[in-house]
């Protein structure tokens, strides 16, 4: 795969197109705007808005965008700035913003780690544990998942395969089998086993499905009763591709079934996943992992900085970065 | 006022909450433009900047919002308009035509007018329910086209993505393609249409991997696949819940593989449905259905004027009609209502309500039909009013005797105490039914005085009252406005 074929795909190449010759990934819209909009310009009022509709188009919704480019403009109020510069200010700025959620995932010694995985429908849940324990296994702990999406078609299957990818066993029922029973077994028996972490996925749902919220709040009740401590984490899977929906995911997520920290996949696409910023800010949820790809390897702890470079255009996650 | 003369036909209940808050956040903006004599340009200009926070927030891709308000303003501050003895009617209606426009005219379901078999390629992002797609279209063609359809996973990436299709076959029994292992997309697809043509089959639908538009690799691929097996119809499946980059998702798809449709999947959830803004103003292609839900016949089919009538606050007044006409036993909505003009409302018309509301899909079906009436619906869907609290409703009143259910006054501790016993509640819910039921006879009298007190009061919002119903069984006062 050629870069130039690369360039090709967005299909909008416009005035700017010479401008970006030098850029790696031309695919990013905030990083072509950036570039289009402000060499040689002053960040006068004009520069400011196109800065807050750059920062829209990467999600960070009208409300927060309009508030960075604000902060930005009037600390640099009429001062020449390069795109390069004014993209390390982004960067900056949205790092900060970030930076209160860049706490890693710490496995206790509860034997196990219980993370239950949650999530709606689609958002990487199954991956993203399939690739966790990978993560955890290879740094020599003893890794159990158990299959709880017991809903969804071939969604076991889906996770054993991970299963033998990651190494990992994987404790599962019939389908449709009752998710909070499978979850209280499975805690069982990767105590009995001596299991560092146990990784339990769970059905994709939408937050404003109230029964299936419930159900949720259910499996946490249950693995409560077994292990007061327990789920050391909740994990919410989040979508790099959803709009602003995601505060609502977090909102609602976080109130029933108490998400203790996010993933965010997607990240290997367009979208560059900047609800997040609101969802860090009003939630102060910490962000443990991203994801960019399908591949086990795909993933990674979560870096403010590099979040937000890659926000900004300045970098990209994903293998040709 | 009565949907009596209205031609029944098949209608299914389009149960989305979407796009409740855009219509909440426009209709802000919309009433103090028409509560305005007169209007000038700037004003219109201060207008048109709140519809583009409502739009950007309801997740509109910003070219398509930029490009949307800019057609607005220039046809609203034309001079008949500004000029027009109702300035702010008129902007309100140049919105409502404009995003009309933008969603498109007609439904259009999906085109099976094609030499057999007729080959359907659905492609996407990961993760945006093309499977589950696959398996609702192909049952729907199906049972209600009655063609034979098979259905091919040619998703040879995702884990067990071809056991899901295969399952999924099972559940609606559609046909699928017998899997062989480590089969190429390519031979597969192959396999498939040959398949299709010398057993018989009308239509032949192919579930593709997940794939990202920069994916180089991938989208070649998808590419030789259509040139391979020629689609009659080739549909995004895009995630209703998707933000900015739908603009880049769908416009990329559509540029390199060319698409004959969009898929919206989850409708059903509270998202603010701007993808399906973006996806058709950047492709032109028609959204041709929408998934509604997890269950295989959650498909419905996208009539994009009721959407536009929706978000813009009319209403979704076609469909409620449409209903409501289907459903309601109109000689018993009417001497219902010949009842309570005459001011008696017992505790049988109270259940015969109940039991019309359970037809027309709870009170959630019926609430998102309704013009403003968005922020009623999310404190009801908060209050968790759904069928099986109005059964429990139902089961309550029939464990009443025939005179407590026309004279309530009767119903002292002892008669409640045996009710609740009876239909397996506590006492407490017995209680608000009484008092459900107190507080809509006091409404109905009301209404009867002449008193219009707006469809929030009718449901009682605030009082801690559960759904009343619409006088009459039929539709709610004042509710021919179109
Ligand atoms: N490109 C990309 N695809 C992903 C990523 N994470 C998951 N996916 C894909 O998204 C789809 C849904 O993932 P899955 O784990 O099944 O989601 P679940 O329904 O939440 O369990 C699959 O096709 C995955 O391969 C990621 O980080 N990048
Ligand atoms: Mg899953």
């Amino acid at each position: 795969m050629s870069d130039d074929t690369l360039k090709d795909v967005p299909a909008k190449k416009g005035m700017f197109a010479r401008l970006k010759a030098g850029l790696k990934r031309s695919t990013d819209r905030l990083a072509d705007g950036v570039t289009a909009l402000f060499t040689k310009r002053k960040l006068d009022a004009d520069a400011v808005f196109d800065l807050e509709e750059l920062l829209i188009t990467s999600d960070l919704g009208p409300g927060p965008a309009r508030k960075i480019a604000k902060a930005i403009g009037a600390r640099r109020h009429d001062k020449d700035i390069t795109p390069a510069e004014l993209r390390d200010v982004l960067a900056e700025e949205i790092a900060a913003l970030l930076a209160p959620a860049e706490k890693n995932l710490l496995i206790t010694d509860a034997k196990p780690h219980v993370i239950l995985v949650v999530g709606v429908n689609g958002g990487g849940k199954t991956t993203t544990i399939g690739k966790l324990a990978a993560r955890f296994a290879s740094s020599g702990r003893k890794v159990m998942i158990a299959a709880g999406d017991t809903f969804r078609a071939a969604a076991i299957d889906q996770l054993k395969v991970w299963g033998e990818r990651a190494n990992v066993p994987v404790i599962a029922r019939a389908p449709g089998s009752d998710a909070a029973s499978l979850a209280h077994d499975a805690l069982s028996e990767a105590r009995n086993a001596g299991a560092d972490v146990l990784l339990i996925d769970t059905a994709g749902r939408l937050q404003n499905k109230a029964g299936l919220m419930q159900e949720l709040a259910k499996i946490v009740r249950v693995l409560k009763k077994q292990s007061p401590d327990a789920p050391h984490e909740t994990l919410l899977v989040l979508d790099a591709t959803t709009g602003q929906n995601a505060v609502a995911q977090a909102e609602i997520f976080g109130a029933t079934a108490g998400v203790t920290g996010l993933a965010v996949t997607k990240l290997d696409g367009t979208a560059r996943g900047g609800v997040l910023v609101q969802i860090v800010e009003r939630f102060g949820l910490p962000v443990r992992f991203i994801g960019f790809g399908e591949a086990i390897d795909e993933l990674a702890p979560f870096e403010a900085k590099t979040f937000a470079r890659a926000l900004v255009g300045l970098e990209t996650f994903g293998p040709d970065a | 006022m009565r949907p009596l003369g209205l031609k029944a036909f098949w209608f299914r209940d389009l149960r989305f909450v979407m796009f409740d808050a855009l219509t909440e956040r426009l209709g802000k903006v919309f009433d103090r433009l028409r509560g305005r004599g007169a209007l000038s340009e700037a004003d219109v200009t201060e207008a048109m900047r709140e519809v583009r926070v409502a739009l950007l927030e309801a997740d509109v891709a910003l070219p398509v919002v930029k490009d949307f308000i800019a057609k607005v303003q220039e046809k609203a501050v034309g001079a008949e308009v500004l000029r027009s003895v109702t300035p702010g009617q008129q902007v309100v209606k140049i919105v409502h035509d404009e995003l009309a426009a933008m969603l498109g005219s007609e439904a259009q379901g999906i085109d099976l007018n094609a030499p057999a078999p007729v080959v359907i390629l659905m492609v996407g992002l990961q993760g945006s329910g093309k499977t589950t797609s696959t398996a609702k279209i192909a049952r729907r063609i199906q049972m209600q086209q009655k063609k034979r359809v098979l259905m091919a996973s040619l998703d040879t990436r995702r884990p067990a993505a071809m056991d899901q299709l295969k399952v999924l076959g099972e559940q609606t029994q559609v046909e699928t393609l017998p899997i062989i292992a480590n089969q190429m997309p390519g031979d597969i697809a192959r396999r498939a249409v040959t398949a299709g043509r010398l057993s018989g089959y009308d239509v032949v639908m192919l579930d593709t991997a997940g794939r990202l538009a920069i994916d180089e690799a991938l989208m070649a691929e998808i590419i030789a696949i259509r040139d391979l097996v020629k689609p009659h119809e080739t549909l995004l499946v895009a995630d209703a819940l998707t933000g900015q980059d739908a603009v880049n998702t769908a416009k990329t798809f559509h540029e390199r593989v060319g698409i004959t449709g969009i898929v919206l999947t989850r409708l059903d959830g509270d998202g603010r449905g701007g993808a399906a803004l973006s996806m058709r103003a950047v492709t032109g292609a028609p959204i041709k259905l929408a998934g509604t839900g997890e269950k295989l016949d959650a498909l419905e089919d996208f009539h994009p004027q009721r959407i536009a009538g929706r978000i813009l606050g009319m209403g979704d007044v076609v469909s409620l009609v449409e209903k409501a006409a289907a459903t309601l036993d109109a000689d018993k909505a009417e001497a219902m209502a010949k009842r309570m003009q005459a001011g008696t409302f017992t505790l049988d018309d109270l259940a015969e309500q109940l039991r019309q509301m359970r037809k027309l899909g709870g009170m959630g079906g019926i609430l998102g039909m309704i013009p403003g009436i968005a922020k009623v619906k999310n404190q009801l869907a908060e209050a968790n009013l759904d069928d099986k609290v109005i059964k429990r409703q139902e089961a309550i009143i029939s464990s009443m005797t025939r005179a407590e259910r026309t004279k309530p006054d009767i119903i002292n501790g002892s008669r409640r105490k045996r009710i609740a016993r009876g239909s397996g509640v506590d006492v407490s819910e017995v209680n608000k039914i009484l008092k459900m039921h107190r507080q809509m006879a006091d409404m109905m009298k009301e209404m009867k005085k002449g008193k219009r007190g707006g469809l929030a009061s009718l449901f009682g919002i605030g009082g801690g009252m559960p759904p009343g119903g619409f006088p009459g069984g039929g539709l709610p006062p004042g509710f021919g406005r179109k």
